[in-house]
């Protein structure tokens, strides 16, 4: 399986009052073609920059790029110049972000703000990009497009609005959709028919990076997963591999303590503790000081230790994979172990 | 009007709201005239027992805030009755109503907003005691102490500021100036919907420590069912200011009646299990300032038929489930 998108190494800081915060540290991930990726995470971990950091959205200042590379087809995005950035944002790239009221321009009708995306990127004449957004709106489920075309996004719910975006993000037929916490705005009812379009879209081979906190959407749509945890990737491998078995305690810990249906209901284990603020990340393992199985090892920052298809940041799997030499920092080629 | 639930014999509701009305009027034009009413709760019957938990749970905007702040009497209900032990909230004098309010507290949802920044860990959590006469200010520190040692916070919070805590040691603080009274009721808004996923789970082992050790009675209002099996004995199922169902929350959620709540409990996510088949709805839910004729759910709904554009269906037990009122014409059929 190729991949799609590459990160590689990738480390972003910003500078704060308080001092340099680094919301990214040494992350690699890889997307293969055709896959929904899932990067979970709470907030404040770094998943939405390490997503941001792709398309180059982050201000600069006060954030900037430390280290790394990001692959989008063997092209490094992070050196590409800006001309040519330009040419695959919403084209070959595109962003569905978490809220669509701060993402829409309040000041222009739906049609219009579809159109312009259209005659950013084609040569296409007023009505063909009309009816192009139109059709899209359709195909996103929204009702009466001819009239939401005409409508300003105040005049459309969460998730209209939340809809719009998609078709927006989905108009020029991306190769790869960068979806920040599409439906965490949303009711579940209304996530269940983004949740649709979104494999609707993986259908058509399009390859979907999925940011979200809710293990519940990860089991539903993606077949591989990061967990990141204090700007770090701590574990990651397949969906079916992380929930039946977790490698590393915090994405073991995660799953205990979130109540859901379909689990026995027992007392909740929660994660003692709060998540550490970037200025204050303990030394060593950044989990130990909310971790049961800490030791005397965790004072040690642990590398990534590889596992059955994917690894984990955690000095106990060290004892289950001798006979692979951990590596020093991040997997060169993400989670993807081939045999 | 009597409750459509049947009360446990034994025990008389601690909180009983019979049919309340909450409608915000709608203005326009400089005399904003009154010209329509956003129907936010419209009608509703529940109860809630001693040392009961009931949940109600709903989507956004289907007014489960609305209800809980009639209650708390912060918004005036346009018909109905809300009683609590008995006596009807709405027309007690100030002064009858005040020494009620000590048994029925609020924690909010946002943690952020609902603790005052100028104020002292201390002062927040034993502002209550004092206000009621229960302690001197001399009592403030050892009470406010006693109260942080019950949320799991210790001695250095007390002289601290809310703006030095995170968000779950935050509602942590919002608990213990709840329970400071020892309340009967606590109506808690979304408590944990505001938190990370990894402290979720710590106010929610505390609030169901502190029902066990205090003998509280929650009416828990979430989005979430998940924290709703946790902590719920029985749950209501609100739709468009309505309840389409209530019941034993196992049973709900086993063996969801209401066509919306079989939609609702199919559209969540389960992790670690074979996918179903889903329910997936078609639409948004509709305005409150316009409800649909007859059953509210009717545009939405798979089976609905033309007899549900017309009657307005009742929330009644059926003979299959003579211990869950539901409020859908169809059931026999669907």
């Amino acid at each position: 399986m190729s991949s799609l998108l590459d990160i590689r190494d990738l480390s972003v800081s910003f500078r704060t009052d308080e001092g340099l915060v680094r919301a990214v540290d040494h992350v690699s991930l890889s997307i293969p073609r055709g896959a929904v990726f899932g990067l979970v995470g709470e907030s404040g971990c770094g998943k939405t920059v390490t997503a941001m950091s792709i398309l180059r959205l982050i201000p600069s200042p006060p954030g900037q790029v430390d280290s790394g590379s990001i692959l989008f087809k063997g092209q490094d995005l992070l050196r590409l110049p800006i001309a040519e950035l330009r040419r695959l944002r919403g084209r070959a790239i595109s962003v569905i972000f978490q809220e669509p009221m701060t993402a829409l321009s309040p000041l222009h009708r739906i049609g219009d703000q579809l159109a312009e995306t259209l005659h950013v990127h084609e040569s296409i004449s007023a009505a063909a990009a009309r009816d192009t957004a139109r059709d899209w709106l359709g195909k996103v489920g929204i009702p009466d497009p001819i009239d939401c075309l005409q409508a300003y996004p105040f005049q459309l719910s969460g998730g209209m609005r939340q809809r719009v975006m998609i078709a927006m993000a989905l108009m020029l037929q991306p190769e790869l959709i960068i979806a920040d916490e599409p439906t965490t705005a949303l009711d579940v009812t209304i996530q269940a028919q983004i949740l649709d379009l979104l494999r609707e879209m993986k259908r058509q081979d399009t390859s979907v990076l999925l940011i979200t906190h809710d293990m519940g959407v990860i089991w539903e749509m993606c077949d591989h997963m990061a967990v990141m945890y204090a700007s770090e990737v701590v574990e990651s491998g397949t969906v079916q591999d992380l929930f039946r078995a977790p490698q590393h305690p915090y994405t073991a810990a995660l799953l205990a303590s979130v109540p859901a249906l379909g689990r026995p209901r027992e007392r909740l284990t929660p994660i003692p503790g709060q998540v550490p603020s970037p200025l204050q990340y303990p030394a060593g393992c950044r989990f130990r000081l909310r971790c049961r199985h800490a030791f005397d090892r965790c004072t040690a920052h642990p590398p990534l230790y590889p596992s059955t298809a994917g690894a984990s940041r955690c000095f106990l799997r060290e004892a289950v994979a001798p006979s692979t030499p951990p590596r020093e920092g991040p997997l060169p080629r993400g989670q993807h172990q081939s045999p | 009007m009597t409750s459509p639930i049947v009360p446990t014999p034994s025990t008389a509701p601690l909180l009983q709201v019979e049919d309340v009305r909450v409608w915000f009027p709608i203005r326009r034009g400089v005399l904003a005239r009154t010209v329509g009413h956003v129907r936010a709760v419209d009608g509703v019957s529940l109860h809630v027992n001693p040392g009961e938990t009931l949940a109600l749970v709903g989507e956004s905007g289907c007014g489960k805030t609305t209800l809980a702040r009639a209650i708390l009497r912060l918004e005036s209900a346009r018909a109905g009755r809300i009683r609590f032990e008995g006596r009807d909230l709405a027309t007690l004098a100030p002064a009858d109503l005040r020494p009620l309010r000590r048994h029925l507290q609020v924690i909010f949802q946002d943690p952020y907003a609902s603790l005052n920044p100028r104020m002292t860990v201390q002062d927040i959590v034993t502002e209550g005691l004092v206000r009621h006469g229960l302690i001197h200010g001399r009592e403030r520190e050892s009470e406010a102490l006693r109260l942080l040692s019950d949320v799991g916070l210790g001695r250095d919070a007390l002289h601290r500021y809310p703006h030095e805590f995170s968000g779950g040691q935050r509602q942590r603080i919002s608990v213990a100036r709840a329970v400071s009274l020892h309340p009967k009721l606590i109506i808690c808004d979304e408590p944990v919907s505001a938190l990370d996923v990894s402290v979720q789970a710590q106010v929610l082992n505390l609030l169901m420590d502190l029902r066990d050790k205090y003998a509280l009675s929650y009416l828990f209002i979430s989005h979430d069912l998940g924290v709703v099996r946790q902590i719920a004995d029985r749950t209501a199922v609100m739709y468009l200011g309505r309840l389409v169902e209530t019941g034993r929350t196992d049973d709900i959620l086993e063996n969801p009646r209401h066509p919306y709540t079989r939609a609702l409990i199919s559209a969540i996510p389960r992790a670690g299990q074979p996918r179903r088949e889903r329910i997936v709805l078609k639409g948004d839910v509709p305005s409150p300032a316009r409800p649909p004729s007859g059953c509210r759910f009717h545009p939405r709904c798979p089976y609905a038929t033309a007899a549900c554009r017309d009657t307005e269906p009742p929330l009644v037990p059926h003979p299959s489930c003579p211990d869950r009122p539901v409020a859908c014409i169809r059931l026999g059929d669907i």
